[in-house]
């Protein structure tokens, strides 16, 4: 690891490795959630804040968070949503998910948001909110942390 | 990475120009975090490429803040502003966000209604079709089987590779106004024979033969096997287009459905073997009663007042043939006081609906036949709007939730009832 995370010596928890989605490196918060995100219609791209009705994260916002999530799901407006919260601010800081979809490839392309897929551990079993996260895109390395290291 | 034909090697190096290169450089993006080995070719696109509204086009006030910096900086997500020429592929709008005519009625401003009426003159200068529609099968737009597209509209995309065996994925705006300059699309997922097989069966124990049947099932489907491929067997029959249209639409919404079969319905699917391309496999679900019956709550449960103030039809967008049952439901009839009952289609279809007088018999009883775009789409709903009811089992799964409203679901009639007294008296048939 390139152990700049945080200019910390703090070994992560645990380290998990997968595929390229969008290069790039960043680190936070983890916000899990185990139900798929519907972008058009599911999420309010002025907040980040889930809208979808019956799930888990109604009324949560991922803007600034590490979202580990298992894919998209809903609408095509998916990437054009998600796309909005580059724009407004409100778009999480990375992405990690299991399902391959246009829809989340898409997305995560033009959010231009560090992102993995494709991992040897099951993030949704491994990570929990509220853990920390950093997530590099290009080396497809997911470091865990239980909070923040020297924080 | 993406391998590249010399032809699109040319593209990516600018011999075609600036927007296709910077088109090519979006999809080779894009190719790569799908892990798409190639390209397809295309020449059947249909996106909302470059419409946007106004907040979008203050974000680039500095590059201009007009379409063509919407297009350029968001559209094809690139970090400069150039000429776009007129598109490559057989281009196509998908629906917008007011009607042309009633824009007041949406409550729309001047404002708003001035940048669409700018934008469709910048889509229709690009060459760009306005159908301005979620159906673009029923405006002109119907690919045919073995036909690679590249679609947005999630009920739209379902329907073009379940129903007609035509190959899309679910795309993008960005994907599609890319695909409208450099004619390609990842070769990735319903593009290819080996992803277009069954996942999961769903065999159905009720009977389904009507529209709001199908829509229910459909809902079902999709919360089921979320965005898997179902193989469906058992008591459904009587399939039609409006039928697949609101089945396909539901899947779509409560999961991410793009793509079923219905064995000895869909063009690939005679057999349960050919659907599943060999012995079945996943899980099994089963429809039956108490499914249907979990299924007509879950769709309900964002209703409790039988005050209804609001009914919208046309979610997908009506056929001729709906609009038609709709007009025959209402004639002689008025939309109660306290009520109002908006329909949205296509401009095609709408045109076929004033030549038969059924825009006319909707007028008189106080209804309103809008086109372009729908509540959902526009988030405009009659002011004051608590209660909506609606025979359209995705449109419950999102007006509610976005505009902050109760919903009620359940067939047409049920709909039209409550649009003329106002209450709701919709209960499972």
């Amino acid at each position: 690891m390139s152990g700049q995370a945080s200019g910390t010596l703090e070994k992560p928890r645990l380290v998990i490795h997968g595929r390229k989605v969008v290069g790039g490196v960043a680190e936070g918060e983890a916000l899990v959630t185990k139900e798929t995100i519907s972008g058009w219609g599911g999420v309010n791209a002025m907040t980040g804040t889930v809208i979808e009705s019956r799930h888990e994260l109604k009324g949560v916002s991922f803007a600034g968070k590490i979202l580990i999530f298992p894919g998209a799901k809903g609408s095509s407006g998916w990437s054009g949503l998600f796309h909005m919260t580059r724009l407004r601010g409100t778009a999480p800081l990375a992405m990690v998910f299991n399902i391959m979809t246009t829809k989340a490839a898409l997305g995560a392309v033009v959010m231009r948001v560090p992102t993995v897929t494709e991992c040897d551990a099951d993030p949704l079993e491994v990570i929990q909110t509220g853990d920390w996260v950093r997530v590099d895109g290009d080396a497809g390395t997911i470091e865990v942390w239980d909070s923040k290291p020297g924080g | 990475m993406v391998a590249l034909t010399s032809a699109e090697q040319a593209m990516l190096q600018g011999d075609d120009g600036k927007a296709v290169q910077k088109a090519m450089e979006l999809l080779v993006r894009y190719a790569d975090a799908l892990g798409a080995e190639s390209f397809v070719e295309t020449n059947n696109v249909a996106g909302v490429p470059g419409s946007s509204p106004p907040w979008v086009k203050e974000y680039y006030a500095d590059d201009g803040g007009d379409y063509r910096a919407v297009f350029c900086r968001f559209d094809l997500d690139a970090d400069e502003v150039f000429d776009v020429p007129r598109m490559n592929a057989f281009s196509c709008h998908l629906q917008g966000g007011m009607d042309p005519q009633l824009w007041r009625e949406q409550g729309m401003d001047d404002a708003a209604h001035d940048n669409f009426v700018s934008d469709e003159g910048d889509v229709a200068g690009h060459g760009i079709q306005i159908l301005k529609t979620c159906t673009p099968y029923l405006a002109g737009n119907v690919p045919v089987m073995g036909e690679h597209c590249a679609w947005m509209e999630s009920s739209a995309v379902v329907f073009a590779n379940s129903v007609i065996g035509a190959r899309t994925n679910c795309e993008g705006r960005e994907s599609t106004s890319a695909a409208m300059l450099a004619k390609r699309i990842p070769d990735w997922g319903f593009h290819r024979d080996e992803y277009r097989k069954g996942h999961h069966s769903v065999e159905v124990q009720v009977p389904v033969d009507s529209i709001y049947e199908w829509g229910m099932l459909g809902y079902y489907v999709g919360d089921a096997v979320e965005d898997s491929i179902p193989v469906i067997t058992g008591d459904i029959s009587d399939p039609s287009l409006i039928r697949h249209k609101h089945f396909g639409a539901a899947a779509a919404s409560s999961g991410g459905v793009e793509m079923y079969h219905m064995v000895g319905i869909t063009p690939e699917a005679p057999s349960v073997e050919t659907a599943f391309g060999g012995a079945p496999r996943g899980e099994r679900f089963v429809y039956d009663q108490a499914a249907r019956a979990r299924i007509y709550e879950t769709l309900n449960s964002v209703g409790s007042c039988e005050d209804v103030d609001y009914v919208m039809l046309g979610c997908p967008h009506y056929s001729i043939e709906q609009i038609a049952q709709a007009a025959a439901m209402i004639d002689g009839r008025k939309v109660h006081e306290n009520s109002a009952l908006w329909i949205f289609t296509s401009r095609a279809v709408k045109a076929t609906a004033d030549a038969n007088g059924y825009t006319e018999i909707l007028r008189k009883a106080g209804a309103m036949l809008m086109t372009d775009t729908c509540s959902a789409i526009s988030q405009a709903i009659p002011q004051g709007t608590k209660v909506a009811a609606l025979d359209s089992a995705k449109q419950v799964h999102y007006l509610p939730a976005m505009m902050g409203i109760e919903g009620w679901y359940g067939t047409t009639q049920e709909c039209i009832d409550a649009a003329c007294t106002g209450k709701w008296k919709g209960r499972l048939q």
